[in-house]
């Protein structure tokens, strides 16, 4: 495969809060013999306000991410969600508020947007990324990976070629982790109890750590885990695949 | 959008919203480990009975597809198939009523059973006689009510309410069961064991006495054929068979949307049904009824269209989807907050995923505005919903009316709209987003070894059970400028 121009959409959350999981994405694709750019313009694609009821305090967010990548040809983002917003919302919102052309815009930036394992094999044609991982890990299906983009077993499939590790099964992996944005503050307990149930489970696994292609999910499974001490790590997959026996993630 | 002359839209009345906001309610059900035990048990139970029949098909999702499509057309032109209805109803000889809500549908409910003498109705299981507090208003007027289907009889013999679309006794247990009857069933006997067989033999001593006496039988529906004017129920006990054929009078009270145009579409909604509710390849009994019979079953028939809030959640190009929902019950035995709290904290009698999208469009959003929010928009109800209702979608849709709703409202702007509003204002902008995460940076000093054990206000709710990323030296963003320079 010839060398892509890939824009990196690194999301608001990842960008905050886990920057080694964009370099992490920046590393792979770099490696795989893509180029990789980061468009200084973007922000956040809106999920949030979207989802929590602000769709009118969303349309700014989502004109911007159109201006920010209207030029790019292949945009990836490491996070099912955030794609799973753009491509299933972006231009709903901008329909809701009567803008017509910027809908269509939406839309056309929205069908260039792939959540990674997407791009490695869908858009690459890649499965063996060549990593290396010395590690047993279970992998967690998020919902927007699962139901609203249909990754299917693209995400395992990546990792059953990683070298060295070993894929413990989750038991019950399809149930939402409790996560869902404001729910986790507006359903507290709720959200708690879903997760405790989900940490059971990863638990259950005796896995180093659990990894999905969200790192909201993860930061909610992580921060339960690390609250009750359990000493078991949370890992994007990215940062797995990025992985390799003599180099890493840039710090 | 309102015209003048227009009338003000239907607002819903009965049992369709809680005394408490749904998070409130839910942290009850959370605490009660029976209630835990028994849902766990039941809910996966049904998921996987469902999973397996509905594999069976191979063209499930075309048959998925048909259900769909068939709803939306009867819904598109509800008028004239209501019309329709009435017509073939009244052709062959049964009498049809109309009402605007919940008070409407049981003044004329009591009022028919009154005119015939009778003092004891049997009735089949139906939740749209729960909307509407159908057993009250009976009872008000000294009428007794008689629920036949066993998960109805024993919810009303615990003085309970249902939390359930299709087994509303779903939060209780053989030995919970078995102590209700013996407490309150007439003549039962005091030997009785918790083996189900004995338990369910109990209600139908009990419940034949009341079958073989009564001379009024009340139903809901799931079909109604406007081509014919044949009402359906499917059930699977037989009471339900036995409360349509053995009174003189008959009594079906009816959503409006469970119209559907022709007596074929049954074949598509016969499968569906069954599989998706019980896991069923079949259901025992389909009874069907066209008007009155001379000679043969009940001699009376009157039917009862409800509105209560349908024609409200009728005029939302969005929302009207849940029109739809044949009452199968299959979103929630999936969704992960329903098999947590079940559905007593949903405080309406249609709990669960399509509860949530449902409820706050018959009563107005602003009577029931938690419930939208009950989800953690998980998916997993669209993914099995047999009429492929986008339940997700229409959770955000209301999230979206119950903000606007509050934003022409409120002023000053609730706490959430002004942080909402804020953080748009810095994510519109990169440089103003690079600044919001600088000053966010200085959450630094709350994380000890990278993790933040207590945030403030509004993400304290976050930090009670779980500990929070304590933000990085670098966002990615400075990294890349590091990396890479400023972008040209």
């Amino acid at each position: 495969m010839s060398s892509v121009r890939i824009a990196l959409f690194v999301t608001c959350l990842a960008d905050t809060l886990f920057p080694d999981v964009g370099k992490a994405t920046v590393t792979l694709l770099e490696r795989l013999g893509h180029q990789v750019t980061f468009p200084a313009a973007q922000t956040c694609c809106g999920q949030m306000h979207i989802n929590t009821g602000y769709q009118r305090d969303a349309l700014p967010l989502v004109r911007n991410y159109v201006a920010a990548f209207e030029d790019c040809e292949v945009i990836v983002a490491p996070s099912a969600s955030c794609v799973g917003s753009v491509r299933h919302q972006h231009a709903m919102v901008a329909r809701q508020f009567g803008d017509e052309q910027l809908a269509q815009r939406a839309q056309a930036v929205a069908d260039r947007t792939f959540e990674l394992s997407e791009l490695l094999v869908d858009v690459l044609g890649v499965e063996d990324v060549g990593a290396y991982y010395p590690h047993r890990v279970t992998y967690h299906p998020t919902c927007h990976s699962l139901r609203l983009l249909g990754l299917r077993d693209r995400p395992l499939r990546l990792l059953r070629s990683v070298e060295g590790l070993e894929l413990a099964e989750l038991p019950d992996a399809e149930s939402c982790c409790g996560f869902g944005g404001t729910f986790a503050l507006k359903n507290a307990d709720v959200s708690t109890a879903m997760l405790a149930d989900k940490m059971r489970n990863v638990l259950g696994t005796g896995a180093y750590g659990c990894t999905a292609a969200d790192s909201s999910c993860l930061m909610h499974i992580g921060g339960g885990l690390s609250r009750l001490h359990t000493g078991v790590a949370t890992v994007h997959i990215a940062e797995i695949l990025a992985s390799t026996r003599d180099g890493h993630v840039p710090k | 959008m309102t015209y003048l002359g227009m009338p003000p839209p239907v607002r819903g009345t009965g049992h369709l919203r809680g005394r408490q906001p749904f998070p409130v309610a839910a942290r009850r059900a959370l605490a009660d480990a029976q209630l835990r035990h028994n849902l766990g048990n039941a809910t996966q139970t049904i998921r996987a009975k469902r999973a397996r029949v509905v594999a069976e098909l191979p063209d499930w999702e075309a048959l998925r597809d048909a259900g769909q499509a068939i709803k939306a057309e009867a819904i598109a032109h509800l008028d004239s198939y209501l019309e329709q209805l009435e017509t073939n109803v009244t052709l062959r000889g049964g009498t049809v009523h109309w009402a605007r809500d919940a008070g409407e549908a049981c003044q004329i409910v009591t009022g028919l059973v009154s005119a015939t003498g009778a003092s004891e109705v049997v009735k089949v299981k139906s939740l749209v006689t729960d909307e509407i507090a159908l057993n009250e208003a009976l009872a008000a007027a000294r009428i007794t009510a008689v629920e036949t289907d066993l998960a109805e009889l024993i919810v009303q013999l615990g003085h309970d309410w249902p939390s359930h679309i299709l087994v509303p006794a779903i939060h209780r247990n053989r030995a919970e069961i078995r102590e209700i009857f013996l407490r309150e069933m007439d003549g039962v006997d005091p030997g009785l064991t918790d083996e189900p067989a004995a338990l369910a033999e109990a209600a139908r001593l009990y419940l034949r006495r009341r079958f073989l006496s009564a001379r009024v039988g009340i139903s809901g529906a799931n079909f109604a054929i406007a081509e014919t004017g044949t009402l359906c129920v499917v059930e699977s006990e037989g009471n339900g068979r036995m409360c349509l054929t053995l009174p003189q009078t008959l009594i079906t009270v009816m959503g409006i949307e469970k119209v559907l145009p022709t007596w074929q579409d049954l074949e598509v909604f016969l499968q569906l049904l069954p599989r998706s509710a019980t896991g069923e390849r079949m259901n025992p009994y389909t009874s069907m009824w066209t008007g009155v019979t001379p000679g043969d079953g009940p001699q009376e028939f009157h039917l009862v269209l409800l509105d209560n809030g349908r024609t409200t959640a009728l005029a939302d190009p969005v929302g009207r989807q849940a029109l739809h929902c044949i009452r199968c019950s299959a979103c929630l035995n999936v969704c992960p907050v329903y098999e947590r709290t079940g559905g007593h904290a949903y405080g309406s009698v249609y709990p669960g995923p399509i509860g949530a999208v449902l409820s706050p469009q018959l009563t107005g959003i602003e009577a029931n505005a938690s419930l939208p929010y009950a989800s953690s928009l998980c998916g997993a109800c669209f993914e099995v919903c047999p009429v492929k209702i986008d339940i997700p979608s229409i959770l955000v849709h209301l999230r979206g009316q119950h903000v606007e709703a509050a934003r022409e409202r409120r002023r000053p702007p609730s706490p959430e709209a002004i942080t909402m509003a804020a953080a748009s204002w810095a994510m519109s902008r990169p440089d103003r987003f690079a600044a919001a995460q600088r000053a966010s940076g200085l959450g630094r000093v709350l994380g000890r070894g990278g993790r933040v054990r207590r945030l403030p206000p509004p993400l304290a709710a976050w930090t009670r059970a779980r500990d929070a990323p304590a933000p990085p030296e670098r966002t990615f963003r400075q990294w890349w400028r590091d990396e890479h320079g400023d972008p040209p």
